[in-house]
């Protein structure tokens, strides 16, 4: 997969939120969601970002489909720079990237019919004239749209609470499939749905993915959901990738005493398997993003800190072949 | 073993009347808790797991919800058939409950310290001074750290993991004889979430706590419980010892939802298995197997009669007519 050209190169994205109490206060204080992320993914690749809550993933995606503006950093698609784009050449890159919600309930208008939010991307590039489709072509392409991620074309002419969880992150998707995009971001498309209909929805992932050739970013806390869709695995906590490798790797030899416990503290559905796991369990709750910390952002809770972790920061390096991680266990502070 | 039963929910039916029509959110379910045992009930949405567990202490909003039929006993006695003074007692103290959600089932203008003194005034009539000094050593107990000064917090000032600390807390200060936790750690992180469960576990086993847990993790249930019941539709469908289940899932909902989660423990290349089409309509449903439309071993009679429950012994059961004598 090495040889694939690089569709998202991500650099140094930052995403800082203000959070003073009064306009007049000039020391407004900041909520570091994003503190500085690289990565890539190639064409064809899914990308799995896993992290807790407030770890920084959702604000992640967002930054990257430019629906916050970053604050520092550069988000290239297909080699255009998103970040200093006009607002309709933004719009055109958009074609190239849709993004499929978590919440199916809120993510769909409940006045519009399943058609029209299907057709609705259509409509919108049709209208800046960056589309040229008749309207017959659009009804047939909503259409098959709608049969392919498995639902009935007779359905079209329902509302969003007429269909079932499942049936509307279906719906999501036919949207999200609408421009015929090349990078789908995925922000926990699974993480509302009962496990059956889980099943079912990452199974219609994978197939559109090998039907049209799709690249996943893809966000999940499930750590096994993010292992089954995904080729690369990147690691989150408090803004920043800590990890970041195959996902075969990473699930078989995770380095960051962080990743070693995230996999640990996930509960295996075999009930012989976990009366015999040890657990580490984590001491304390994610810090707030509030402020920035000289040291290594994990060192209140790894039960592995040195003194140097408090001191200095450590970067994402390469310590096996594509296996990257920011931990002074793998490599000496500079 | 019969003198550890503690609660015998048998034969229990609780209906909604909605515009719609009747839904029958729990129709005909039937378990034993034993002392100190950990019971999961994993379920979809809308399976009727949490309405199960509100009518076993009687706390069905009527109207719209009724309990239409069968019986509770807790010690020999119909929780159903109690008076509104002999439950109150009951709830709280013999029988507690913790939420999915801290943060919506504590009162957010009152401190810790009221709700949870409160609750020990009532049902063990200490003064408030020793009710305080209970609910600190609870907090303790709980991994709260520095209890003696959080306790007067109020609960938005926790953390969603600390809240649920606080309601487990809360919930044991009375030394309940059941513990009924409705999806206690869904709301949490994952590394929240394997603190929580062991808390759980921890403490109900120092205090002899029988637990009924409800889930719609497979994970979750396959760490914690002992005995284990499918709910699918309004009934059990399937119910036996966690590992049996697990090792042999009998009915075909269960062999699918236990197939269908993909595992962190294996290489998941191949496709995952996938149930087919959608959770049933619980509105008005039909006296057939509710199963049968997405089952793939689907026989005519599972279009006409619903399977009564097949016991294979070892508190193993199944509703199925794969299992029933003369289904053919």
């Amino acid at each position: 997969m090495n040889d694939r050209e690089i569709l998202l190169d991500v650099q140094g994205l930052k995403m800082h939120f203000p959070t003073g109490r009064s306009i007049l206060s000039k020391n407004r204080g900041f909520i570091y969601a994003v503190d500085g992320v690289d990565f890539q993914i190639r064409k064809g690749e899914t990308l799995g970002l896993v992290g807790e809550s407030g770890c920084g993933k959702s604000t992640t995606v967002r930054a990257v489909a430019q629906l916050y503006k970053p604050t520092e950093g550069h988000v290239t698609l297909k080699g255009q720079d998103l970040t200093t784009m006009s607002a309709h050449d933004l719009l055109a890159a958009r074609k190239n990237m849709q993004m499929v919600f978590q919440d199916p309930y809120a993510s769909l208008n409940p006045r519009m019919t399943s058609g029209d939010i299907i057709a609705e991307p259509m409509r919108i590039f049709q209208q800046r004239g960056l589309l040229d489709m008749g309207v017959q072509e659009r009804n047939e392409r909503v259409e098959h749209l709608m049969e392919r991620v498995g639902l009935s074309r007779f359905f079209k002419n329902r509302y969003p609470h007429e269909f079932s969880g499942g049936q509307r992150q279906r719906i999501g998707i036919a949207r999200a499939l609408a421009l015929q995009p090349e990078l789908m971001l995925c922000d926990e498309p699974v993480s509302a749905l009962d496990v059956s209909i889980q099943s079912q929805i990452l199974n219609l992932f994978k197939d559109l993915q090998a039907e049209f050739g799709l690249t996943y970013l893809f966000i999940a806390h499930d750590l096994a959901v993010i292992q089954y869709i995904s080729d690369r695995v990147a690691v989150m906590y408090l803004g920043l990738i800590i990890e970041i490798s195959g996902a075969k790797d990473l699930y078989k030899k995770p380095l960051h005493p962080y990743t070693q416990a995230l996999l640990s503290a996930a509960p295996i559905p075999d009930p012989k398997v976990e009366a015999q796991r040890k657990r580490i369990i984590l001491s304390g709750d994610v810090p707030s993003p509030d402020k920035q910390r000289p040291g290594c952002y994990f060192y209140d809770r790894c039960w592995k800190r040195m003194d140097v972790c408090k001191a200095k920061r450590p970067q994402l390096k390469e310590v096996d072949e594509g296996h990257q991680v920011a931990c002074f266990l793998y490599h000496k502070p500079e | 073993m019969t003198d550890d039963l503690i609660l015998q929910v048998k034969n229990l039916r609780t209906y909604f009347t909605v515009d719609e029509g009747l839904v029958k959110a729990v129709d005909g379910v039937s378990f034993d808790l034993r002392k100190g045992e950990t019971l999961g009930i994993v379920g979809e949405s809308g399976s009727g797991k949490s309405v199960t567990n509100l009518s076993i202490i009687n706390l069905i909003p009527s109207p719209p919800g009724k309990i239409v039929g069968g019986e509770v006993v807790f010690h020999g006695k119909d929780i159903l058939k109690m008076s509104p003074n002999e439950i109150r007692h009951l709830r709280g103290n013999k029988v507690s409950m913790i939420f999915q959600d801290p943060m919506t089932s504590l009162n957010p203008f009152l401190k810790v310290s009221t709700q949870m003194i409160e609750t020990i005034v009532l049902h063990q009539g200490l003064d408030k001074k020793a009710a305080k000094e209970k609910a600190i050593e609870m907090l303790k107990l709980a991994g709260i750290p520095a209890p003696e000064k959080r306790i007067d917090q109020y609960p938005h000032q926790f953390s969603g993991g600390m809240r649920q600390r606080v309601m487990i807390a809360m919930g044991l200060s009375c030394n309940p004889e059941i513990l009924i936790a409705d999806e206690p750690t869904s709301a949490l992180d994952v590394t929240i979430q394997a603190q929580i469960l062991e808390l759980i576990q921890e403490l109900t086993r120092k205090l002899g706590t029988a637990v009924i847990l409800i889930t719609h993790s497979l994970g979750v249930v396959a760490g914690m419980c002992d005995t284990l019941c499918v709910m699918y539709a309004g009934r059990i469908i399937e119910r036996g010892k966690t590992d049996e289940v697990f090792e042999k899932p009998l009915h075909p909902y269960t062999q699918g939802l236990i197939h269908s989660v993909p595992r962190l423990d294996r290489e998941n290349k191949e496709r995952l298995y996938s149930i087919q089409g959608q959770p049933p309509n619980v509105i008005d449903l039909p006296d057939c197997c509710p199963f049968y439309p997405r089952c793939e071993k689907a026989m005519d009679i599972c279009k006409k009669k619903y399977p009564a429950s097949v016991g294979l012994g070892n508190g193993r059961a199944v509703s199925c007519w794969l299992y029933s004598e003369g289904n053919k």
